[in-house]
């Protein structure tokens, strides 16, 4: 507080008008374009984010926290733009920062940061007292809130003895009554164990639904992303992997670690045959016929573990005779049993996923003689 | 018995406790809001000093700084014709001296406990920078706030060697408590020697369990 600020704290228009951004929402979208040196690698993020939620998905440690950590104002970077709607938050050339204070940003933290020495009510007290600046009474606001987010009883507790879901809750219902422009959701779910996991995700899935606003989602978990949000990064050691639909990354990831971020298990490196066929090197030189012409940038293919189609004996013969490719024989396969799933791995190394219930155990006859796989399901990677 | 050094270690434990309060918290809070690391260590090591000297040395120190002779001493002699060394206030400076790195210890580690999340999150919330101070900062750290101050009280209370330092053993003016058991046992007085320990006795034992309770606000909070 006594360090004199390098840079000026008042908000300023874009100057630029209001243009749509790409995504074509109109007036309300977040655009992020920064730079900041950090101790293990540079991050360097470029965003946009429109209405709905935009998921960022990477392992731990990759920056994507500290991304909405600058977004909301509560880190600062090197260089670069944050810009809200018509709102300047931050930029490095004009000296522009505005405090956290006024950017009218709502950050959900991983461990929820419940004031400790208040109630439920008075930590949504505060939310409306200096984030939505109500003077008077709270009331009203105060028990939409309550009901909004079925904090009902829990108003005079403190947040010591509450649950890991109603702590999530009574968060945002803080959150809620300021009133935030843009939601930043920091892993709002590795705080908790699996099983409240999936409950609680449906009902952020409903939240967010009804949010009118921009929400950014960062995680490490590839089901989170998918399930919520319809946009998604991908990121790893500070660099943005991927961007677009969730669907389209997950469909085609584009690069090899892009791949392995969507749970992607089969990768290998490649050596070009053709202009569609490969020879997989990591696969004994398994050849393999694409869906898509392979350009010079592909360096590996990926096929994830359930696309494989597994085929008897006789069938593969007959497809044979039909001149069908990518027909792989199962050789000297290993099967693990899982809960819901057989794992079987290859000689050659690839792993192939076969769903079934708990209560099968006996592996007879799971494994096939051969397995397929479609050309347009290789996912071709740089 | 002569009242004496209990009444002016009362005043001078009472006096010093406030001024060492104020003090310990908010060099705690400048040490804390330091972002240079080095900064904070070399500021830290010095504020620190008193609690690692022996007391007759850091009273050494104190008589060098307020000794008639000395720079500061001729101007408060002479501006406020008040001679430092050897009067009553002398004995509040040895107490703040020596009280004060645990007082700062104290509240800096309440401060550090409390979790920097918070802070942040009170900030997106819209609150100011003073209000964060007073309802996140202060309000998580009362309970180490609080046991540092009795702390500090204690050793305010039980201060020796710098007193003897630089404010003497001058009877009825600057013999503290623990001033007048030396003396009394020096001259053979077991009796009065006895008296003065139990009040003592009492006050320690009585804040020690202060702190304990300070400390169970703490737990309480789950």
């Amino acid at each position: 507080m006594f360090l004199k600020r390098k840079y000026q704290s008042r908000e300023s228009l874009s100057g630029t008008g209001s243009r749509d951004n790409l995504l074509g929402e109109g007036k309300l979208s977040l655009r992020v374009d920064i730079k900041k040196q950090l101790r293990q690698f540079l991050l360097q993020v470029q965003l946009e984010a429109g209405r709905g939620c935009l998921g960022i998905l990477g392992p731990s440690g990759c920056g994507k926290s500290m991304t909405l950590k600058t977004i909301a104002g509560i880190q600062h970077p090197d260089s670069g733009q944050v810009v809200l709607g018509r709102r300047v938050l931050y930029d490095s050339a004009r000296r522009i920062d505005v405090r956290p204070q006024k950017r009218r940003v709502g950050y959900l933290f991983q461990n929820y940061a419940l004031f400790p020495n208040m109630t439920v009510e008075q930590n949504i007290r505060a939310g409306l007292q200096y984030g939505a600046k109500i003077r008077g009474d709270y009331g009203t606001r105060m028990a939409e809130l309550v009901e909004r987010f079925r904090l009902e009883g829990l108003e005079k507790q403190y947040p010591g003895r509450l649950s890991g879901g109603q702590q999530q809750r009574a968060a945002l219902a803080r959150i809620f009554a300021c009133g935030p422009d843009v939601l930043l959701l920091d892993e709002p779910f590795s705080a908790m164990d699996s099983f409240l996991r999936e409950r609680l995700r449906l009902e952020l899935e409903q939240l967010l639904d009804g949010y009118d606003g921009v929400s950014v989602l960062v995680t490490h978990d590839r089901d989170e992303a998918y399930q919520l949000c319809d946009h998604l990064l991908l990121m790893d050691e500070g660099k943005v992997l991927a961007a677009g639909t969730t669907r389209d990354v997950f469909g085609d990831p584009g690069s090899v670690q892009a791949a392995r971020l969507t749970g992607c298990k089969n990768i290998s490196r490649i050596r070009r045959l053709g202009p569609c066929r490969v020879c997989a090197l990591d696969w004994n030189g398994l050849e393999l016929a694409t869906g898509r012409e392979v350009g010079q940038e592909i360096t590996a293919v990926g096929i994830r573990a359930h696309d494989f189609v597994p085929l008897g004996e006789g069938e593969a013969l007959e497809r044979r005779a039909q001149g069908a490719d990518n027909l792989i024989p199962v050789t000297s396969p290993s099967i693990a049993e899982m809960p819901f799933e057989w794992y079987v791995t290859l000689e050659n190394g690839i792993w192939w996923k076969k769903e079934k219930d708990i209560h099968t155990h006996d592996s007879t006859g799971v494994v096939p003689s051969w397995l397929y796989v479609d050309p347009s399901a290789i996912l071709l990677l740089r | 018995m002569d009242w004496s050094p209990i009444l002016i270690s009362m005043k001078t434990a009472g006096l010093s406790i406030v001024v060492t309060f104020f003090l310990g918290i908010l060099a705690a809070w400048l040490v804390v809001s330091l972002k240079r690391e080095a900064l904070k260590m070399v500021l830290d090591g010095i504020l620190t000093l008193p609690l690692v000297l022996p007391p007759t040395v850091a009273g050494f120190f104190l008589l060098y700084l307020f000794g008639v002779k000395r720079p500061l001493g001729q101007f408060f002699l002479e501006y406020f014709s008040v001679k430092i060394a050897f009067s009553w206030g002398a004995t509040v400076i040895a107490a703040v001296t020596m009280s004060f790195p645990l007082m700062y210890r104290s509240a800096r580690g309440a401060f550090e406990q409390v979790d920097e999340n918070l802070v942040q999150a009170a900030r997106t919330l819209g609150m100011g920078e003073w209000t964060i101070f007073w309802k996140i900062l202060m309000a998580n750290a009362v309970p180490g706030i609080v046991s540092g101050g009795v702390l500090a009280f204690a050793r305010g209370l039980g201060e020796f060697g710098a007193t003897a330092m630089i404010a003497g053993n001058i009877a009825g003016k600057t013999r503290t408590l623990p001033m007048a058991v030396y003396s009394e046992v020096a001259a053979g007085n077991m009796d009065s020697a006895y008296q003065y320990v139990a009040v003592i006795v009492v006050i320690a034992f009585l804040s020690v369990i202060a702190m304990n309770r300070a400390a169970a606000g703490n737990a309480r909070r789950g």
